[in-house]
């Protein structure tokens, strides 16, 4: 079995450093200094994934898809409607098996990755909040049952960071797409690893502001040593971000 | 410090509950088809006293499987398509802990309160006080085996179109034998017996689908999500 964390340290050792000011920076609520020493050693899964095969419907979506990210590096996955983004995505979160080739974080099958939830996060396209919640409950109830911090605290400097502070106690239904989309987006915020970020059209339903409090977050997880693999329609943002594109659509032809 | 575990136990069951209580009137419905399915038979079968007393221990059972049923094909029906059963899923051993504490969110729900309703009811059907507690015990015990059960055929029938129905297929034969035990404790007290081997075959019943269901049930969601 090939070693992929061969490759894991080297672009972003520098970042600790970043990461600490910008961890004690954003607001003060972070984990006990013990535990986020702990985090901060951890890096992003470095993901590898060889030959790839994968259908839907009985229709193949990629049948030799290589693909390797490594801390700090972020991929922009580009391609037609039902080209197999959102599928692509799905395997390396382990809620899906590939039917040939290899998917490896960390040198293992997704779903066999120690601690998973701590090392990956997916945003899928659907929100994942209830209707009959209120905006703090629905984000408290995410944070929960991944094994973040979901005290008060966490969940209102999460939700202010998105500019949702004022509908905290307001419920989901009550609320706008783009609102929604800031709220299933507001876990990221309240993120202290390095972990592998998952998302899928994160950009969708968003307002401009809302596009560069997003930027402003996925440039810190970078700089700790994160990595982020995301989907989207639209052109990249403006930004400092060294975006890496893979064009499914180049690839399937 | 607790394990992450029980935390996405206690926020799942804590959530159902919460969500429950949003949504009173969709909370209530078993129950009240409970009450007016029980309340039907007197009227149907006419105040013979001997007659409903027979007939009761039966009448209660079949009408609190039927409530069970009623509001179990929807339980993971939301959280599969807003994606929140992604989300569980991707959280450590998610599926079995869903399955636990879905199924203990429904007994809370319809179950608890069939226990509680059902010595009321019993009166109306003219049963002798020991047997109303017999009745309560055996609901107290067979309840959860229908939660569970229902929980693993909502998980087995999620994302299909007439879902419905085709759980109702495959639970209501899988739920005989708590049916038969569970008014077999009754009628053995009535007859002056011990209902004490029934009480166990009810207890074991129980231990066996708290062992067996909900790995079931975590296994059928697995491929649901897939």
């Amino acid at each position: 079995m090939p070693m992929s964390s061969t490759n894991v340290s080297i672009p972003h050792r520098s970042a600790a450093a970043a990461d600490a000011l910008l961890a004690a920076g954003m607001n003060g609520m972070g984990s006990p200094g013990g535990a986020r020493d702990a985090a901060r050693l951890m890096e992003a899964p470095a993901l590898s994934v060889r030959e790839l095969h994968a259908s839907r419907g009985g229709r193949a979506l990629f049948d030799s898809l290589d693909l390797a990210l490594a801390p700090g590096e972020i991929v922009w996955l580009r391609g037609h409607n039902g080209r197999g983004k959102t599928s692509l995505l799905r395997l390396i979160a382990g809620l899906a098996r590939p039917e040939g080739g290899e998917l490896l974080l960390d040198g293992c099958a997704p779903a066999l990755l120690a601690q998973r939830t701590r090392r990956l996060v997916y945003v899928a396209h659907a929100n994942a909040l209830k209707d009959d919640l209120s905006v703090a409950e629905a984000l408290e109830f995410l944070l929960c049952i991944h094994g973040r911090a979901a005290d008060r605290a966490s969940v209102a400097a999460a939700l202010d960071y998105w500019g949702m502070a004022a509908q905290a106690r307001s419920l989901v239904r009550r609320l706008s797409q783009g609102q929604r989309r800031r709220v299933a987006l507001a876990r990221l915020a309240a993120e202290r690893d390095a972990s592998l970020w998952l998302l899928d059209e994160p950009f969708d339903a968003l307002d401009t502001d809302g596009v560069q409090r997003l930027v402003a977050l996925l440039e810190r997880h970078l700089q700790r040593g994160g990595s982020v693999l995301l989907t989207g329609h639209q052109a990249a943002p403006e930004s400092s971000l060294r975006i890496r594109e893979l064009d499914l659509d180049a690839r399937a032809s | 410090m607790r394990a992450p575990s029980v935390d996405l136990y206690a926020a799942l069951y804590r959530r159902d509950l919460r969500l429950a209580m949003r949504r009173k009137a969709d909370a209530l419905l078993p129950v009240g088809f409970f009450v007016i399915a029980v309340a039907l038979f007197p009227l149907g079968v006419g105040p013979e006293p001997q007659t409903l007393r027979q007939i009761a221990p039966g009448v209660i059972w079949v009408c609190a499987l039927l409530a069970a049923m009623l509001s179990v094909a929807q339980l993971y029906t939301t959280d599969y398509t807003d994606g929140t059963l992604e989300q569980l899923m991707i959280a450590g051993d998610g599926a079995l802990l869903i399955a636990y504490a879905r199924a203990a969110a429904h007994w809370t729900l319809t179950g608890l309160p069939l226990v509680i309703a059902a010595p009321l009811f019993g009166l109306m059907f003219d049963l002798a006080p020991a047997s109303l507690a017999v009745l309560a015990a055996t609901l107290l015990l067979g309840t959860p085996v229908l939660s569970l059960l229902g929980s693993f055929g909502a998980a087995l029938t999620l994302g299909l179109r007439s879902g419905g129905v085709l759980l109702i297929l495959i639970v209501l034969p899988l739920a005989v034998p708590a049916l038969i035990f569970g008014t077999g404790a009754v009628a053995a007290v009535e007859a002056g017996q011990s209902a004490a081997p029934h009480f166990s075959l009810l207890g074991a019943l129980l231990i066996g689908a708290l062992l067996a269901l909900p790995p079931a049930t975590a296994a059928a969601l697995r491929i649901a999500v897939e």
